[in-house]
């Protein structure tokens, strides 16, 4: 189905934040989202969740008669695919132009920067030689498809292992699991994408954009770096201009990113090595154990209530006692009469009290200031009743005058909302009102 | 190819250039009658043409027409005798279509869209040899087709490659240098304001160089540029004396 295309209101709010340096889930303009690594039973398969995008990412193996011109060296494939359950918008049809540019970056990427040994996959020159296919699917799309996918590619490239071979002459000798154990792959070095997004024209720039962030944005930079802080890769897309000094200080931030994100692939790899060898349980079932692999668990951030009780007790001390209406009805005609003149509406407070915020400079007790509003507005109408009569009318899109404290206008009436005070003396009014009316 | 040296002692490339140098660029303008705007250039044994067609009514689903700019659609083919090996496929394959994307957005940051809104903008490039730098021939062609046409542009779009080779920046590589597997960074850049429409590169690089080789890539662009607009200027001045001015 198609994309639905993103509100105008939403639009303008990301980019007046983005202008504000702010972002949408709290995050510093350079900072990512949480990253975590988890591992299947089989070598070589991986789940990796970038915040909420999630790629699985499996690699195999085959041995197969290599190209003509690269007689001595492996064959390395990269599929990327981007499923349906990721987003609807993703159709078998209607992708066409987003995988090929993602395809196309994550095969520059990890091949063309020869991070993997391809001449260490040669079985017998000439004849037989590794193919290492790498698939990677998208589970979900929450942004940043492509940060996702290059992790978790050179996460599942280190973690396969390959059966072992032996050539003795002309005899080629291949081990099953259980003969031998299977062989990692020689991995040179692990390169990294990291994407920047630009706004308004490349003033703004943001680490790691989020679906949202992503609709928005004008263009896209990846730079695709190692821990030795050598660049594999850069692409710029969108119809950004970039100037020079941009592209040399998004290299340094990316340089920098890099080095903690390959720390935490380390540490994810060597723990999970430990598991197996502990003979420990690993595997995707585990994780559902520990609600990480099915379960779309919020995070929790911890709240401090150690001083609700004291803040309760002050907003209740500070906040006058609500005010008691007294009930007098008015007979205006036969057939109409008014008890009181209802609560102040509280509508309108909505702009008063942003009002007040400002004057006040931002008080947060919003509790006791509908107190005060409402004392007010009492006040008032009460010295309303006192002088000419109020009008009551029916409309309900008449105006609210923005009721100031000094001066005390005409107030029209539009809704009231009921009050616990109000219910009682307006169910006696219509009983005095059907009296009358019997009576006369 | 172990032996061979991309970078002489004395400064000298495999066809003796130096490293700075741009191979010889040789472009026509006009070379078509029935499209609207055509090119072909020569940049060393690259060979590329390019034919833009519009502004024109969007073909197929009218669904995808802007509503404020014209739509840019690029194809990039190139022949299948255009490398060593014989090419199968001439277009359709991946790495074709990123080259179309590729150009389509370059060529929609450069082209004055607004004017024509709910148009459609062809631009067709086809690649007879490929001897490196195919990308930057395909632009600088493009470029060319483009002002043949008359579509207003903010500015020449001018591409060039560039490698990283002993601690020197190589501008223009060949396809000899490209297949050593050196780190190569193709630039395309609006040489007024020195803004950069497209920034690709491949292969390692260490982060301290990329500096050096932006300037050279950088440099060359606007060596290109000089070379294009001597050929444009030519172009009219032809054109003018042809309409008997």
């Amino acid at each position: 189905m198609k994309e639905t295309p993103l509100s105008n209101c939403e639009r303008r709010f990301l980019l007046r934040a983005i202008e504000e340096r702010k972002r949408l889930d709290g995050r510093q303009t350079y900072d990512y989202r949480s990253i975590k690594i988890s591992f299947g039973t089989d070598y070589g398969c991986c789940i990796v969740e970038l915040g909420k995008t999630r790629v699985l990412g499996q690699v195999s193996c085959e041995l197969v008669s290599p190209k003509l011109n690269r007689a001595t060296e492996g064959i390395l494939f990269f599929n990327l695919e981007l499923s349906q359950m990721a987003a609807p918008a993703f159709e078998p049809g209607r992708q066409s132009d987003l995988l090929v540019k993602l395809n196309r970056l994550l095969e520059r990427c990890l091949r063309n920067s020869k991070c993997i040994d391809t001449e260490s996959l040669c079985v017998v020159a000439g004849e037989k030689v590794w193919q290492i296919r790498v698939d990677l699917h998208l589970l979900n799309h929450d942004g940043n498809i492509i940060d996702a996918a290059s992790i978790a590619a050179i996460v599942a490239l280190c973690h396969f292992r390959r059966p072992d071979v032996s050539v003795q002459g002309d005899e080629v000798t291949l081990y099953t699991p259980e003969e031998r154990d299977p062989v990692p792959l020689s991995i040179h070095h692990m390169p990294i994408c990291v994407s920047f997004a630009f706004f308004q024209q490349g003033t703004f720039l943001l680490v790691d954009p989020s679906e949202r962030e992503e609709r928005v944005m004008d263009g896209l930079l990846v730079i695709a770096v190692n821990k030795h802080r050598e660049i594999c890769t850069i692409q710029s897309s969108g119809g950004i201009m970039l100037l020079n000094e941009q592209v040399l200080r998004c290299s340094k931030i990316a340089g920098v990113k890099v080095a903690e994100i390959t720390e935490l692939i380390q540490k994810a790899l060597e723990n999970d090595q430990k598991v197996r060898k502990e003979g420990g349980k690993f595997g995707f079932a585990e994780s559902i154990a520990k609600q990480r692999i099915t379960a779309f668990k919020m995070e929790e951030a911890p709240v401090d209530t150690s001083d609700v009780e004291e803040k309760a007790e002050e907003i209740l001390a500070e906040a006058e006692p609500p005010p008691d209406i007294v009930s007098k009805p008015v007979l205006w005609t036969p057939g109409t009469a008014q008890i009181g003149e209802g609560v102040e509406n509280s509508w309108g407070d909505l702009e008063d009290s942003e009002k007040e915020d400002e004057d006040e400079g931002g008080d947060d007790e919003a509790i006791i200031f509908k107190g005060v509003r409402m004392d007010v507005g009492v006040e008032v109408s009460n010295t309303g009743s006192q002088e000419a009569p109020i009008v009551l009318s029916d409309s309900e899109e008449e105006e609210t005058i923005i009721l100031e404290p000094d001066k005390n206008p005409k107030k029209i009436r539009t809704q009231t909302i009921s009050a616990k005070q109000e219910t009682a003396p307006s169910k006696t009014a219509t009983k005095k009102r059907k009296k009358k009316r019997t009576a006369n | 190819m172990a032996g061979l040296e991309l970078l002489s002692d004395q400064g000298y490339r495999v066809d003796g250039r130096r490293a700075g140098e741009l191979r010889k660029i040789q472009a026509r303008m006009g070379v078509f009658s029935q499209a609207d705007g055509s090119a072909y250039i020569e940049q060393g044994n690259t060979k590329a043409l390019a034919v833009v067609y519009g502004p024109h009514e969007i073909r197929g689903s009218r669904s995808r027409a802007l509503p404020d700019r014209a739509l840019v659609n690029c194809q990039y083919s190139s022949a299948t005798f255009s490398t060593g090996e014989h090419k199968r496929r001439p277009h359709g394959d991946r790495k074709s279509c990123e080259m179309g994307l590729q150009l389509r957005q370059t060529f929609e940051a450069a082209i004055l869209t607004q004017l024509h809104p709910r148009s459609q903008i062809d631009i067709y490039v086809q690649v007879l040899q490929a001897d490196g730098g195919t990308y930057a021939a395909c632009v600088n062609a493009a470029t060319l087709a483009v002002l043949d046409a008359g579509i207003p542009m903010r500015d020449f779009v001018c591409a060039c490659s560039a490698g990283f080779v002993d601690g020197t920046a190589l501008a223009d590589l060949s396809h000899v240098e490209e297949a050593a597997g050196g780190p190569q960074l193709a630039l395309a850049l609006l040489p007024a304001s020195g803004q950069i429409a497209l920034l690709e590169m491949d292969a390692r690089l260490h982060e301290d160089h990329l500096e050096r080789v932006l300037e050279a890539a950088a440099r060359a662009a606007r060596d290109v540029h000089t070379l294009l607009d001597r050929v444009v200027r030519q172009h009219v001045r032809e054109a003018s004396v042809l309409l008997g001015d």
